[in-house]
């Protein structure tokens, strides 16, 4: 594996891979063909720019300017709630859409649902660093594109993603809004399963705890 | 012998337990008689903006009968007049020095009228002529008497259809301008403030509340039966609980009667400030909504928002506000900015059982309380002063010296975010934009610090302009540049000439 970290084409290989994601930003259904079909992507650049995204989310809590944003009251800030906003849902949707379009033919497999669905967030990073950047330069009266740029940076991104799953599985535009929808639903099925277990596991502990206790006090 | 030990041991440890508790408590109580609410909405000590100076019960004013339930105040120069409600009489008091009030008189008839007893006066108020203005709510009328207590006319129930008939007139608060117009809130008249003219003719209501429902309500009301309707609550304005005329002409406007989720919902206002047309025009730009206390859950055996009894606005345009649940004063500047808050329940001095009416005598407050019949009065500390002098300095442009005073009260207390505030708009002001910006940074004022830094950016643009013009001309020109010299460089290899 290490033998691999020293070669110089590794390397290009990876830039390549990233640098395609500025491709699929212009050249969406294009673009997320050949990311499959044509292997123009990677593990390691989708895990790149999920990382940036991760980042620009925490950064932004720090470094926008607090005539932009409302400032943080950071005794409340868990990082790992705001790490999970972004990671947690993209990990129901990746589950959720491949469990679903793999019964009605979907063609992409499980890691190419992953790789899309981070290229497909390569806006919010795009966009979001530098208006982070800038919002420490501008008045309260030009903060109003801010909002606006935001906004946008998440439809570009929401957008992709559904485009990406279209390309990637290959179906219809019907069928893939379609799935896009039943993706949603799944994932929300998903969320109440999770409840539901995680419910259950801690009123089974807290049984077993109770007993543990119980024997306690009679010994 | 061993008992004996044993016994003093015991008190002497009983006695260091007393020593060490009794300042402990005392040292608590202090610390939160006065507080304030940051940026993040968490309570902050602050040093005490006012002091106690002493308390005048009925018998330090020398009063033979006690003071009975006493609902109504007004300060007039250095004289106060008390509406004693439960006696049905006035008693005028004067201030004599720093710490001493003495009795004038006490009136309980008057000359001149059918009617000449008081029926439990709720109000009263002196126009600058001397005239006295008193609600006399059992007798249904307000009094216009010379300072002699001379009768000279009286203002009835007004002459308005949405009046029924049988319906009691009850004048409880009143205020008078200048002109000697009469501006009057009767129990069970929701309409807003009863206006007189001078000669006792009505002239209209003015400044009634908006009526806020919402959709749902709306519906709910249009498919019920007679007997749920009656259950519900109806549509109505809120009535005002007690108004303070300030020396502009301003009506300023207190009511307890809204709840809990409409102050949090912004709709409905614990405090107002009419302007002639009835229109609110209270400035509300501080961090805070003006309701008092932000944290409304039950402590202490107290609940519920803050319910304001009376308010009195200084000539500097700080308003008080004086909340009757929890027993405290709340200060706001002009802008609406939270300046302190004190006070509280129990019975020491500078705290309250029922308070009914505050007012000033230049920047010294005076509360009197309803069940514990007495005065308080308050003088500003070296704090409290010290925030008078710069807001009232900045005020009449003198920033410098405002600026000063800021740095001051940030020497007694550097969590005050008046004071940075004040010490940037002062900066601002002198043209020193970058270090205005620092202070509105520390204390997240957006708006002055997107004023201080347009001005830093156009400063600094203005001085930078020659690096900003060859920075944009080397982004373009170099490129095309580049772009030239290579094509030159393309064309002489196309040359024949030089490849020979």
């Amino acid at each position: 594996m290490f033998e691999a970290l020293k070669k110089k084409e590794t390397y290009s290989k990876y830039f390549k891979s990233l640098k395609f994601s500025l491709y699929v930003l212009s050249h969406p259904l294009d673009g997320f063909w050949d990311l499959t079909h044509e292997k123009r992507g990677s593990y390691a650049a989708a895990n790149t720019i999920l990382f940036l995204t991760v980042l620009a989310r925490l950064l932004k809590l720090r470094y926008t300017s607090f005539v932009i944003q409302e400032p943080v009251y950071w005794e409340d800030i868990n990082i790992f709630v705001y790490i999970a906003s972004i990671v947690f849902p993209l990990a129901l949707w990746v589950v959720g859409n491949w469990g679903l379009t793999t019964l009605f033919d979907g063609k992409g497999r499980l890691g190419q649902v992953y790789i899309a669905t981070c290229y497909g967030l390569t806006p919010y990073p795009l966009f979001q660093i530098p208006l982070m950047i800038a919002s420490n330069f501008v008045t309260i009266e030009e903060g109003q594109l801010f909002a606006t740029l935001s906004v946008i940076s998440l439809v570009y991104a929401g957008i992709l993603i559904v485009l990406a799953m279209g390309q990637i599985h290959e179906f219809s535009l019907g069928k893939n809004i379609l799935f896009t929808i039943a993706t949603l639903f799944a994932m929300l099925v998903m969320i109440f399963i999770l409840m539901v277990f995680f419910s259950m596991i801690s009123q089974g502990v807290a049984y077993f705890i109770s007993i543990g206790k119980e024997l306690m006090f009679r010994m | 012998m061993k008992n004996k030990i044993i016994k003093i041991g015991a008190m002497a440890a009983s006695a260091v337990m007393l020593a060490t508790s009794i300042p402990a408590v005392a040292t608590a109580a202090e610390s939160n008689y006065s507080y304030i609410y940051d940026y993040w909405g968490d309570v902050q000590e602050m040093p005490d903006a006012y002091n106690v100076c002493d308390v005048f019960t009925s018998s330090d004013l020398g009063l033979d009968t006690m003071l009975k339930n006493p609902d109504g105040m007004y300060v007039r120069d250095n004289m106060i007049y008390i509406c004693d409600t439960g006696n049905n009489r006035i008693v005028i008091l004067e201030r004599t020095g720093k710490d001493s009030i003495e009795l004038v008189k006490t009136v309980d008839k008057i000359k001149g009228s059918s009617i000449n007893t008081l029926s439990g006066p709720t109000d009263i108020a002196v126009s600058e002529e001397g005239n006295i203005f008193i609600a006399d709510k059992g007798n249904s009328r307000i009094l216009k008497l010379d300072s002699e207590f001379n009768y000279i006319l009286e203002f009835g129930k007004p002459d308005d259809q949405a009046l029924t008939a049988d319906q009691a007139f009850l004048p409880n608060k009143i205020v008078i301008d200048t002109a000697e117009r009469v501006y009057c809130i009767a129990t069970g008249i929701n309409r807003g403030l009863i206006k007189y003219e001078a000669d006792a003719t009505f002239s209209g209501f003015i400044g009634a509340t908006k009526v806020v429902y919402n959709f749902g309500e709306y519906l709910k009301k249009k498919f019920a039966s007679q007997e749920q309707l009656a259950r519900m609550e109806s549509f109505v304005p809120t009535e005002y609980d007690n108004i303070y005329m300030d020396n502009e002409g301003f009506i300023y406007t207190v009511t307890d009667a809204t709840t809990e989720e409409d102050l949090k919902a912004e709709k409905g206002d614990a405090v107002r400030k009419l302007n002639l047309l009835g229109n609110d025009i209270l400035v509300r730009n501080g961090e805070w909504p003006i309701y008092g206390d932000l944290y409304m859950g039950a402590g202490g055996g107290y609940s519920g928002p803050s319910q304001f009894a009376d308010i009195t606005v200084l000539d500097n345009d700080i308003f008080i506000c004086l909340d009757k649940n929890r027993g405290r004063l709340f200060g706001y500047d002009d802008q609406g900015n939270m300046v302190y808050i004190f006070g509280g329940n129990g019975n020491m001095d500078g705290y309250f059982r029922m308070p009914s009416a505050i007012d000033h005598m230049g920047n010294d407050l005076i509360v009197l309380d309803s069940l514990d019949n007495s005065l308080t009065l308050f003088i500003p500390t070296e704090f409290g002063q010290l925030v008078y002098t710069a807001m009232e300095q900045f005020d009449i442009g003198e920033y410098e010296a405002s600026g000063q005073a800021w740095e001051e009260v940030m020497k007694l207390d550097g969590n005050y975010t008046l004071a940075y505030i004040g010490i940037g708009r002062s900066l601002l002001r002198q043209k020193q934009y970058g270090e205005a910006m620092d202070y509105f940074d520390l204390k997240y004022d957006a708006d002055n610090y997107s004023k201080a830094f347009q001005q830093y950016r156009k400063k600094w643009v203005e001085k930078n302009i020659a690096i900003i013009v060859i920075v944009i001309l080397a982004v373009f020109l170099i490129p095309l540049g580049i772009g030239k010299i290579n094509q030159i460089k393309r064309e002489i290899d196309k040359e024949e000439f030089f490849n020979k």
